[in-house]
């Protein structure tokens, strides 16, 4: 099996020093938004700028690398182990090589690894086989600290908000969610949403759904006019970037739907801030991709 | 816009309100969670015994602070072999986690500006206006552009604590923040925080 530790490590150093031009774009867009000399304008125009200098240095857009994702989809017949272990090699180089912030820390002992290696949970590597004849595809997204702090999960009905067991009770917590991650979540941020499922399962969709792009819909109407009308609403709260007040609170919202216990009724809300870093890269035969 | 050089007299702190975007020079210390539960424990409640090199760390970071400004911020920094340091990536940290410990420490040592994200709350900002000291809101996640405002890394102390959390002393030349807690009360955070809950409540009441 051929060993990809290059590849993923240069797959590394794009997602954390490259903003994908879907996210950029919509930031672009965003500047037009807000008033001129406003602290929200110049809070923008400085991610902007900051954008551009990562991508031409080769340096983190953010400081917090996040919590490393992989979604690996790798063709029947090679070895999950390998790969683990390649993902692995490629983390404590691209950490000695400072595209990675040291960030894995023994939570019992309070004691930073130092190489972003830390038990068998990070970084976070999850796996899904596809037929041999297709090529194998890694997905990566870096998670930082601050936006995930103010994720949030609701156990349906919730009395407080008046939040019933269906869409209109899922606007009403999504919209408390936002409103109350102010600007800690590195706002304007992107919201992704689970609708059912159990704890653990619902919080992991909620961020699958952070891997596509930028303004798909879902495609079932009924959830892509409420991923709309969550954006909309979202930026009338009037908390801006930063939390400077300001027109743009959210840049897009993603839901999706699960099978969930008779019992149960979560909705899942994971706050993505703006440094929404995610790529991809396709290995077919000795080509290899990048996103 | 307004150019403020660290230290910061007590006029200028006072004449800083909310709203005002300022270019910061001079030196600072980067301090977060563990910083600031150490400095807590082992030399404002004394709860913890000095070990080590503490106290002769404490010494050091008097003299580093008196007037000066505390900075929430986990860098990365390469060089770390060859302690040639050199701040890669630098952006704020979310604040709030230090609330229990930031009024104490601008007290204690003199702290005059605290740069962060996401504001603080009622403690710190009773604190601003007794110390008196201002809390300074940078750009979250603008890491390579605040790094490049780095013109120098002077030192770094308690690097057991790793790098993230260490104390790195760093001298800043134009380092571009915005005033969002004030030394007379104000709060940006509060009023956007009352606000958009008076919104939210004018949403939640709308059918679907």
């Amino acid at each position: 099996m051929r060993d990809l530790t290059n590849e993923i490590l240069e797959l590394i150093r794009r997602t954390s020093s490259s903003l994908p031009p879907d996210v950029e774009k919509k930031l672009r867009e965003s500047v037009e938004r807000e008033t001129p000399g406003s602290a929200a304008r110049g809070a923008l125009e400085t991610i902007l700028k900051n954008v551009e200098l990562s991508r031409a240095q080769s340096t983190p857009i953010c400081q917090d690398t996040g919590t490393p994702i992989f979604y690996v989809h790798y063709p029947e017949g090679w070895s999950t182990r390998k790969l683990k272990e390649q993902i692995r090699a490629a983390m404590v180089e691209a950490t000695k090589k400072s595209y990675m912030r040291p960030n894995a820390v023994d939570s019992i002992y309070d004691k930073n690894s130092g190489n972003n290696l830390g038990g068998e949970d990070f970084p976070s590597v999850h796996f899904e086989e596809v037929d041999a004849d297709e090529p194998l595809v890694i997905e990566l997204m870096l998670k930082g600290g601050g936006c995930e702090n103010v994720g949030a999960q609701y156990s349906l009905p919730d009395n407080r908000l008046g939040a019933g067991r269906d869409l209109a009770g899922v606007r009403k917590v999504v919209l408390d969610a936002v409103q109350k991650a102010q600007g800690q979540g590195c706002a304007p941020g992107v919201l992704g949403v689970s609708i059912g499922g159990d704890r653990g399962s619902a919080y992991i969709k909620s961020k699958e759904v952070l891997f596509s792009e930028m303004g798909t819909r879902n495609t079932d109407p009924k959830l892509a006019e409420l991923e709309e009308r969550l954006t909309h609403e979202a930026n009338t709260l009037g908390i801006g970037p930063m939390g400077f007040g300001g027109q743009t609170t959210v840049l897009d919202t993603k839901i999706t739907g699960m099978h969930r216990l008779p019992a149960s009724y979560f909705v899942s809300v994971s706050y993505m801030c703006w440094a929404y870093r995610r790529r991809k890269m396709t290995v077919t035969g000795v080509d290899v991709v990048y996103e | 816009m307004r150019e403020i050089t660290i230290p910061i007299s007590d006029d200028d702190i006072r004449s800083l309100k909310v709203g005002e975007p300022v270019l910061l020079s001079g030196i600072m210390v980067t301090g977060r969670d563990a910083a600031h539960k150490w400095m807590m424990e082992t030399f404002i409640k004394k709860t913890r015994e000095p070990q080590g090199e503490d106290l002769a760390v404490y010494d050091e970071l008097k003299k580093l602070l008196n007037g000066a400004v505390i900075y929430h911020c986990g860098p990365v920094v390469s060089g770390l072999d060859t302690k040639n340091y050199k701040f890669v990536a630098a952006g704020p940290t979310t604040s709030i986690r230090e609330e229990p410990y930031q009024a104490a420490v601008m007290k204690h040592f003199n702290v005059k500006g605290v740069i962060g994200k996401g504001g603080m709350g009622a403690k710190t900002l009773q604190g601003c206006a007794e110390t008196p000291g201002v809390y300074f809101h940078a750009i979250g996640g603008a890491a390579s552009y605040i790094a490049q405002q780095v013109v120098r890394v002077l030192g770094v102390y308690k690097l057991d604590f790793g790098v993230p959390e260490a104390m790195w002393v760093i001298e800043v030349k134009d380092f571009p923040v915005v005033v969002t807690m004030d030394s007379h009360g104000g709060s940006q955070h509060v009023v956007v925080d009352d606000n958009s809950r008076k919104a939210l409540d004018e949403l939640l009441a709308q059918p679907y």
